[in-house]
């Protein structure tokens, strides 16, 4: 059994008896793959009764569930009203250009994925944007810039790119 | 009327049932609907029509659309008459200016992203859609057609018979309702949010690689050109339509044929079908391709010899030269010497015309029916305990069910729309209880509680049942009530004293059957303690050296509980071929004369000599397998064969082949050459369901009406075929249509005495008994009491079948069915259906496979004491280890060339369901395989009145 199977067995073990039991195996098998392989997906509907399609329209539902690995980097920029008000259209369009990837997408080498997210509660200091686990407030396009320039010196030569997440 | 969704008759929501009335007032007009009701169906019933798109009556209220807005007095805004439901005293207004702008808005937006010319009106197609642009009046739309859209999507034509386009998609979830709650599959979803919704077939896989099973449900509920069908696309609306009965399986599910002029277009279920509510399968709704295909024989044909070429003749000369053979073999021979078989796929009118022809003008009782191979332990084993050769209930009787027990069924591929109301109720909340050998599909219905499976060996039903029995017994379940007022006392004290005994405990039986004792009690105590408990069974129950015994085990079961006799319980067999009821109904059975009365009784005889004018032999006649063994040894001679395959169907096709080239005159009557008319003397071309008038009786005893929709294309129907050839033979008919057979039948029929085609024709579909006492049948049985007066129970010890596997043949075979072809597959395999079973495959365990060294895939060989034949392997874990399993649909297959002679011990219906075999890896087809391809090419080459043999096509 691959590790990919063990985790869903484990995940699918862990919720099958609660109610609503979906949505925390989906979690917990992102937790730990950083994504929801495709071939889990019959898994999980076979254990909850449901069909392929069930869980598909759920996953497909939530940005935050993938179903492929997502970039070394997940780079989140904030799209909601306060935001907006801040300049976080200028802000997407210019990381789009320097990336050269749109909104749920991941860099060619494999080193960022770019999402959108509706609010990460830093409304004071917009526009904010979340890289990893860090939320980082008043962030213009030079700001931006220099961030992507400092995960790039990131010692990238020495992992290869793609891989299993 | 054309298209299934007419705004004039579908409310948009479904009835409601309620004891309280509620009165509103709508469009000024008063309105008295069931508590309930949705706005939007008290309009529609008062004749006012709220345009609406993801509303429809066959699916609960979604509230999508948002196109149903209407006023309501004292409410803001303006809520959707869909979702709304009515309340005493309500005011509603469905055409205010702001309602009609609002939705004209609504209409605008949709119409923005979805392609242009469906702004106007157009004969070209059937879109809901554009009759909803016309009834809002939109006439342009605002924003222009620049905007976002999704006009570039990929069209899916992955699936045969429909396409997706998502450009024409409006995300109304009907389709997806339509899976869900109709068919029951759950394959379709939305995917994505916003304006990245879009509908989605499994993981947004291509529909044919999806769950889908194309019963085309989603078809039928999208209301535009999303889902659509291939026919419509390629050759255009259908001009008329004609209410009809399909031609597959025992569900009888009614249709509507719409057609262009004499061609066929599409099948569209009716939505007042009682047997079916306007859903189907992928077979009835689809796979009709085979009524027009080129290999229709449309000539009658003769030759001297079964190795001559076929020479095309004209009716006359055909049925003479059939007669003449025929009279020749009887003045030789003597008057036993011949025989016909009845079609189970004929009307009931041209099966009672077969054996009519047969007991009248051939003056024996040599009829018998495909029925011999599939239900009549059936007939037998229901007549000796309940008084009647039927099942007990009506299809809508399961929604009544609190627990389900399914044994040796297979209803998602068999019985795929009783299927889906199986599932309806499951998710519902009933409890599933099944015995079968193999994890059927049931077992796993989305949504609803896992089932209790009882996986059985193959050949122990009986010590199954006696042991649910014993359990019931002893732990006191018994409706001692019903046993007292409707059973015979000493017929049951009988019976109770023998399943008391300790030897059918589920602990004795544990070894035989292979069900752990403790899951087989909490099996007995669910169905002994249920309120309504039903059976249903299929060909796993009948299929046996023990069918009949394991029938009145069914029936003591059911009688033993009080499970008899009202809505949601009784015993039904799940009858394989459209009318196979209505062939045993009919007289078929070498002992019966029409309505299951015994040959050896003399006034039954009288009232049929008295209308026939003749006399009848007072014995019964040859049944299938006596008239094979007979021909053998050379006192059987000559056999008529209406519709039927038994050179594909019967067991052990070897001896089936050496009976059929023994015979002087063999009789085919088929819409193709099938493998029984390789071995005709005379080629009687038949006519397809869509070609004549009749009725066939489905597994509820409903008699459903089968109209003409086209010319027969060989000239005639079979019932006229039949016609003649008795007149040849000097025994005079003179019917000018078939509802003149029916009058006969009612006349001489006492369950069928009110029965005529006008009566059918006004009700829609009768269930016998229909006479004096019920004069518009019977949907429900033995209601008050069994027609022989008290239930009996029967004595049912166990015997095991001496097909037992060894260290020779380790491995036991049961047959069985698949969704997308049906029986011998004649019809289905000269259909797109092929698309998803090309072939017959063996399905084996994990285990057995790698104890073999064979892998999915992989040729095996089968080999019975009886014979053998070679497949490709698909490994499977819903087999269990010992067991093995495939199909018959394709000649080829040879599956018959491995089940053997053993049958039931009351009606030698075969034991299909069990024999010993070994399975090995090969790399050739069998030698049977190879000669049968060989005999195959030269019998089709023959048919072109050519002796060459072609080259391999």
């Amino acid at each position: 059994m691959t590790d990919l199977e063990a985790i869903t067995r484990r995940a699918i073990d862990d919720w099958v008896d609660e109610p609503g039991a979906l949505l925390p195996i989906l979690h917990a098998i992102q937790d730990q793959l950083g994504y929801i392989p495709p071939s889990s997906v019959p898994r999980i509907a076979r254990a909850l009764n449901m069909t392929r399609a069930d869980v598909h329209g759920v996953m497909s539902f939530y940005h935050e569930f993938r179903s492929e690995p997502a970039g070394r980097h997940v780079l989140q920029i904030c799209g909601a009203e306060a935001c907006q008000a801040r300049g976080c259209r200028e802000l997407e369009a210019h990381t789009q250009q320097r990336l050269g990837v749109g909104y749920h997408q991941t860099t060619l080498d494999g080193d960022i994925t770019l999402e959108q997210v509706y609010c990460l509660g830093n409304c004071a200091t917009g526009p904010s944007v979340r890289l990893d686990d860090r939320i980082i407030g008043r962030v213009t396009p030079q700001r931006m810039d220099r961030l992507l320039d400092g995960i790039a010196t990131v010692p990238l030569t020495i992992q290869p790119a793609g891989g299993e997440g | 009327m054309l298209g299934y969704f007419d705004p004039a008759t579908d409310a948009g929501t479904p009835p409601v049932e309620s004891t309280e009335q509620v009165r509103l007032t709508i469009d000024g007009q008063s309105v008295t609907v069931p508590e309930g009701t949705s706005v939007m169906r008290a309009a529609a019933l008062a004749g006012i029509s709220i345009p609406k798109l993801c509303a429809t009556e066959s699916l609960e209220a979604f509230g999508s659309c948002r196109l149903c807005l209407v006023a309501i007095e004292g409410k803001r805004g303006t809520p959707a008459a869909c979702t709304t439901p009515v309340a005493e005293g309500m005011t509603v207004r469905t055409d205010t200016e702001r309602v009609q702008r609002l939705r004209r808005q609504v209409m605008e937006l949709y119409m923005s992203d979805h392609p242009p010319e469906y702004l106007s009106r157009s004969d070209r197609s059937d879109c809901e859609l554009q009759d909803r642009v016309a009834q809002v009046g939109l006439e342009t739309v605002r924003y222009g057609f620049e905007g976002r859209n999704h006009l570039d999507a990929e069209v899916d034509d992955s699936n045969p018979y429909f396409q997706f386009d998502p450009a024409k998609c409006i995300v109304c979830s009907r389709c997806v309702r339509a899976c869900d709650e109709v068919q029951g599959t759950f394959a379709l979803t939305i995917q994505g949010r916003g304006f990245d919704s879009t509908v989605a077939a499994s993981q947004d896989d291509d529909f044919i690689d999806s769950e889908c099973v194309s019963c085309g449900a989603c078809v039928q509920a999208c209301p535009t050109d999303a889902l659509l069908e291939k026919s419509i696309i390629e050759e255009g609306l259908p001009d008329h339509s004609v209410r009809t009965t399909c031609a597959y399986c025992g569900v009888g599910c009614s249709f509507k044929a719409e057609m262009k002029g004499e061609r066929l277009i599409r099948m569209v279920p009716d939505q007042d079908g009682h047997a079916n509510h306007g859903h189907s399968c992928v077979k009835g709704r689809f796979a009709f391709g085979y009524a027009t295909h080129p290999d229709r024989l449309t000539t009658p044909m003769i030759r001297n010899h079964i190795d001559e070429p076929w020479r095309e003749v004209g009716w006359e000369e055909a049925i003479d030269f059939a007669a003449r053979r025929l009279k020749a073999i009887q003045a030789e021979h003597g008057r036993e010497s011949i025989g016909g078989i009845t079609s189970s796929r004929c009307t009931n009118e041209e099966t009672y015309l077969v054996q009519k022809l047969v007991r009248a003008g051939f003056g024996n009782n040599n009829t018998d029916t495909c029925a011999r191979v599939c239900h009549s332990p059936t007939g037998y084993g229901l007549k000796m305990t309940l008084g009647e050769s039927a099942g007990t209930q009506t299809f809508d009787s399961v929604m009544h069910s609190d627990v389900i027990l399914v044994i040796g069924a297979n209803p998602t591929d068999a019985h795929p729309v009783f299927a889906s109301q199986v599932r309806r109720r499951l998710r519902q909340g009933a409890t599933l209880i099944v015995a079968d050998p193999r994890a059927i599909d049931l077992l796993h219905t989305p949504h609803a509680d896992p089932g209790l499976h009882l996986p059985l060996k193959p050949g122990t039903n009986v010590a199954l049942i006696n042991a649910m029995a014993h359990v019931v017994v002893t732990e006191g379940l018994e409706d001692q009530a019903f046993i007292d007022q409707r059973c015979d006392p000493d017929a049951f004290q009988r019976w109770r004293r023998f399943i008391s005994e300790e030897r059918h405990s589920p602990e004795a039986t544990e070894s035989e059957t292979g069900v752990p004792a403790d899951r087989l009690r909490e099996a007995a105590r669910l169905f002994g303690t249920a309120g309504n408990a039903s059976i249903y069974y299929g060909l796993g129950v009948s299929e046996h050296s023990q069918g009949s015994t394991m029938v009145m085990g069914i029936a003591n079961l059911a009688m033993a509980t009080g499970n008899i006799g009202r809505e949601g319980v009784g015993v039904n067999p799940l009858r394989g071929q459209n009318n196979v009821q209505g062939s045993c109904d009919m007289g078929s059975f070498p002992h019966e004369l029409p309505g299951y009365q015994h040959v050896g009784l003399e006034d039954v005889r009288h009232s049929f000599e008295l209308d026939w004018g003749v006399t009848i032999d007072d014995e019964a006649g040859l049944r299938i397998p006596n008239m094979l063994d007979a021909a053998i040894d050379g006192d059987f001679r000559g056999l008529y064969v209406q519709g039927e395959d038994i050179a594909q169907s019967d067991p052990n096709t070897q001896h089936v082949e050496a009976a059929l080239r023994s015979l002087d005159c063999l009789i085919v009557q088929d819409l193709f050459l099938n493998e029984t008319a390789k071995f005709a003397h005379v080629l009687l071309p038949g006519s397809s369901f869509l070609e004549k008038d009749g009725t066939f009786t489905n597994a509820e005893r409903r008699i459903n009406r089968v109209r003409q929709a086209m010319t027969p294309l060989a000239g005639k129907a079979d019932w006229e075929i039949t016609q003649d050839l008795s007149n040849a033979l000097g025994y005079p008919m003179h019917y000018s249509h078939p509802s003149e057979i029916m009058d006969e039948i009612a006349r001489l029929t006492p369950t069928f005495r009110g029965v005529s085609f006008e009566k059918i024709d006004r009700l829609g579909s009768i269930q016998w008994p229909c006479n004096d006492e019920h004069p518009e049948g019977t949907p429900i049985m033995h209601e008050t009491d069994f027609p022989i007066g008290l239930g009996r129970f029967a004595v049912t010890e166990y015997v095991p079948t001496t097909e037992r596997s060894n260290s020779r043949y380790p491995l036991l075979l049961t047959t069985g069915r698949i969704l997308s072809q049906y029986n011998v597959g004649a019809q289905t395999r000269r259909t797109r259906n092929d698309t998803w079973h090309a072939e017959d495959v063996l399905d084996l365990h994990p285990q057995d496979a790698e104890d073999r060294g064979i892998r999915d895939g992989d040729w095996v060989g089968i080999t019975s004491r009886t014979g053998s034949t070679v497949l490709h392997a698909v490994v499977s874990e819903r087999m269990p280890p010992g067991v093995v399993y495939t199909t018959f649909h394709h000649p080829v297959s040879g599956a018959n060339v491995i089940t053997t002679d053993n049958s039931d011990w009351a009606t030698n219906c075969p034991e299909y369901k069990v024999t010993a075999v070994q399975v090995e890896k090969v790399h050739q087809p069998s030698r049977w395989q190879q000669r049968h391809e060989a005999d195959d090419r030269q019998q089709r080459a023959f048919l072109t009145g050519s002796l060459a043999v072609p080259e391999d096509e």
